[in-house]
């Protein structure tokens, strides 16, 4: 049978990286196909020069049977190919049918006629069951209905290959649920589907077969029958990876982090956090698990001086700390690793060597006397860049060179090595593959270790599960339970997020 | 939904307030108030058409600070032609051609060759100032430009017909059908919602398989057509001569009425006219011999307004997202 979609001999150099290597694959009608590969593997840059956003240095992309022109997305759109983008590529201030019909819009003459078009997109959600609101403007909406609307446009265009970029590592547990099981439909009806992710348990789950990539070469082809999560993440890495966590008893000592009464708004002025009030101990990691959207991100921005304090204190080691201060309380020992890098975590546009000092360019030894001591500056990025196996040729490229996992460990590196009292890990594993999430776990747990307080909120259960020591379930902005990390079951947990009592 | 027309409670306030001003003046005295308005209209309406310069380029994602130099080039080949060839509508194309050209230029620089807009835009305000001076000669003229006419019908309605259809030139009234054909073509074709995309996400727009590139090159030149069309405009009917930097801002003023529009066509319209309005009202007060404020004062008075409605309206405003960003295709 002729395959859908056949990739020969593909390279793709960028400056200083071999991002794709000879690689060869084939996809099939109605079949997952799983891309895997740590982060800067290669595997974003493959997908996109199957779309047309890259040009390949060489190589061919046949699909079905026909050579398509390379570094042409109409062409790769003509070919029936749809790309979900791990970066939505939505205008926010346009409602979600524009967005959908944007680019092969109906009409008649050069007008848009607005109903059709509207029509057409409530009989594309009914269709497959991807149920949007077409009115309503997209940045009103919540990422998972964002990515609904990405999907719907792919969709749209009767297409026999979709593309999904990292499509999960936004989404809730339930949000994931609910796209594997529209990637189950398309395949059943026919559409050959190619995406790339993270998460191992995804891929047993909806994979026909995996493709995984390593330093931009392929190398290896597998189903999810022949192996399991352990054998998926050695291809990956090229190493033994240990997915469970191994850690010792915490020995908890004083309050280093205190809560008390706080009371945080959101951005549209609603009550995110209400009257909250929690310790958390030097040498003990405190997750908080919780349905996105319950207040965890207020929370972690109210401690961190990130945004206002309505009510209530925090204190660090015993002292209050300043509100809508981050300096102040970076200052006072507290490590924050921000939810979104992107935003909060990095400056792109500056050197790794900078981001990674970016909160202690005027402290000694980065600064003498006011001068920056660029030496001291390079000499600690050679050694963070090696400790932390952030893949880039250089320190001295930018951030915004790196693949998303690699920036997250620029901020991880810089956050983990201050010897602060308190760290505040927020999402610290989001998009991140798993050689770095082990390695990213064996240093909070050497945070603890070394007698930090570590408050961690993740949207990942097995990773609260797997790392707390004790466990606060977040609902509606309140706690509703605590738990010893050691006895909480999953399920148990689970109830408690989706604000179920026990 | 006054947030998502981008129209703020106090403009909506401020254009009662305005209405009605002139409803009891034109009861007051209809000949006056019909004059003022008129020549409102007269000072208002070049800076409504340069600023939909503007707004082309600046919603396909292209700032223009060019438009100066482009009305000033067209102006400067349009009448010299018009004054060599004895022959206004040839002026008029020339003018137009010449504004094309010159925003092919500034879109090669900026598209192209993702030069900084704001840099490209002076280069073209450079060199529009330094060619026209250099090459200017004193003592053309131009055949007797457009005859000033009335639109029958619509010049007899009550009230508006006056102020807006008679007392004008031809180029006066095509303005007055290019505005709103802008407006419907911005929100209500396929192409105007590909500018506005290419403008606010241009990823978006690439990933839908749309041509950022070629939206913005066919933007910014039309927007030229515009720069030129405007130039031919005030030195072939409204001034009906060529002086040297007879734009006199005027370029920079229409950016600032497209701010305060909020990149909207119809409500740049509406800022310039208001602007015109305000320029009107002191050049009558001038007439009426009001001598108590000094003269200076009196001519301040729209630039003043200009200011003080900036600085009220700015700070809120929101500008297309990718406005002033040049395209590059995502890496890696």
């Amino acid at each position: 049978m002729e395959a859908l979609l056949r990739i020969e001999h593909l390279s793709k150099s960028f400056p200083g990286v071999k991002a794709n290597d000879d690689i060869s694959i084939e996809v099939h009608k109605g079949e997952i196909v799983a891309l895997l590969g740590e982060n800067g593997a290669g595997k974003s840059t493959l997908v996109k020069s199957v779309f047309g956003l890259v040009k390949p240095d060489s190589g061919t992309i046949t699909i079905k049977g026909e050579e398509i022109e390379p570094g042409d997305t109409a062409a790769a759109i003509r070919h029936g190919v749809g790309m979900v983008h791990q970066h939505f590529q939505l205008v926010p201030v346009m409602s979600v049918v524009e967005n959908i019909v944007l680019g092969d819009e109906p009409h008649k003459g050069v007008f848009i006629t607005k109903k059709a078009a509207r029509e057409e997109v409530i009989a594309l959600s009914a269709r497959y069951g991807l149920e949007v609101d077409p009115d309503a403007f997209v940045e009103d909406l919540p990422v998972g209905i964002q990515q609904r609307i990405e999907i719907l446009k792919a969709l749209r265009k009767d297409i026999d290959l979709l593309i999904l970029d990292e499509p999960s590592a936004v989404l809730t547990p339930h949000e994931i649920d609910e796209l594997l099981e529209v990637i189950r439909k398309l395949a059943a009806s026919g559409v050959g589907i190619l995406f790339i992710t993270h998460k191992l348990h995804e891929v047993m789950a909806v994979a026909d077969r995996v493709v995984v990539l390593r330093n931009g070469k392929l190398v290896g082809t597998t189903t999810p029958k022949e192996t399991n999560e352990e054998g998926l993440a050695q291809m990956m890495v090229g190493r033994n990876v240990v997915l469970s966590v191994e850690k010792g008893p915490a020995r908890a000592k004083e309050v280093a982090l205190e809560i008390k009464d706080l009371s945080v708004k959101d951005d549209r002025h609603l009550d995110a956090v209400t009257h909250f009030s929690l310790e958390v101990r030097a040498g003990e990691i405190l997750g908080i698990a919780g349905v996105e959207g319950n207040g965890q991100r207020e929370l972690v921005e109210a401690i961190c001086g990130m945004r206002h304090r309505q009510t209530g204190t925090v204190n660090v080691s015993g002292k209050e700390s300043p509100d809508m201060d981050p300096r102040g309380v970076h200052l006072m020992g507290v490590s924050h690793i921000p939810e979104d890098r992107e935003k909060d975590g990095l400056v792109s546009s500056y050197s790794i060597a900078d981001n990674l000092t970016l909160n202690q360019f005027n402290l000694k030894p980065f600064s003498v006397k006011g001068i920056r001591d660029f030496n001291a500056r390079d000499e600690y990025a050679d050694r963070l860049v090696k400790e932390f196996d952030i893949r880039t040729p250089s320190y001295q490229n930018s951030a915004s060179s790196l693949s998303g996992g690699n920036k997250q460990k620029v901020v991880v590196a810089r956050e983990l090595t201050q010897n602060s009292h308190v760290i505040v890990a927020s999402q610290p594993t989001r998009g991140v593959d798993v050689g770095s999430i082990e390695f990213i776990h064996k240093q909070l747990i050497s945070a603890r270790d070394g007698g930090a307080a570590v408050l961690l909120v993740s949207a990942e259960l097995d990773e609260i599960l797997s790392l707390s020591d004790r466990i606060a379930v977040m609902f509606g902005g309140k706690i509703v339970a605590i738990i010893d990390g050691q006895d909480a079951d999953r399920q148990y947990v689970g109830r408690l997020m989706a604000g179920l009592s026990g | 939904m006054l947030k998502r027309i981008n129209i703020k409670p106090w403009q909506l306030i401020l254009g009662v307030v305005l209405l009605g001003v002139w409803i009891y003046c034109y009861i007051a005295n209809t000949d006056i108030t019909n004059s003022v308005v008129a020549s409102g209209m007269r000072f208002g309406m070049p800076l409504a058409l340069a600023a939909m310069v503007g707004i082309m380029c600046e919603r396909s994602g292209v700032i223009n600070i060019g438009i100066e130099g482009t009305m000033l080039l067209s102006g400067f080949t349009g009448f010299y032609v018009a004054s060599w060839s004895k022959n206004i509508v040839a002026g008029l194309m020339i003018a137009i051609l010449t504004g094309i050209l010159t925003s092919f230029v500034h879109a090669m620089m900026t598209i192209q060759w993702k030069m900084d807009q704001i840099i490209a835009g002076t280069i073209i305000n450079i060199l529009a100032s330094g060619l026209t001076s250099f090459l200017y000669k004193q003592g053309s003229t131009i055949p007797n430009s457009w005859p000033i006419f009335d639109i029958p019908i619509l010049g007899q309605i009550p009230f508006i017909g006056h102020a807006f259809f008679t007392q004008q030139g031809p180029i006066q009234y095509l303005g007055l059908i290019l505005i709103p054909a802008i407006w419907v073509m911005m929100y209500k074709t396929r192409w105007g919602l590909r500018t506005r995309a290419v403008g606010e996400n241009p990823g978006s727009a690439d990933t839908a398989g749309v041509s950022v590139i070629k939206v913005r090159m066919i933007n910014v030149m039309f927007g030229g057509a515009i720069g030129g069309f405007v130039g031919g405009f005030i030195c072939l009917e409204l001034v009906g001569s060529f002086s040297k930097e007879f734009t006199a801002g005027s370029g920079f003023t229409a950016l600032a009425l497209m701010i305060f529009g909020r990149w909207n066509p119809m409500g740049a319209f509406a800022a310039a006219i208001l602007f015109g309005l305000a320029q009107a009202l002191s050049t009558q007060l001038q007439i009426f011999g009001v001598t108590n404020i000094p003269n200076q004062f009196i001519t301040m008075l729209p630039y003043v307004f200009t200011i003080v409605v900036l600085a009220v309206s700015a700070g809120k405003v929101r500008p297309p997202a990718a406005a002033g960003k040049s395209y590059e295709k995502e890496q890696a």
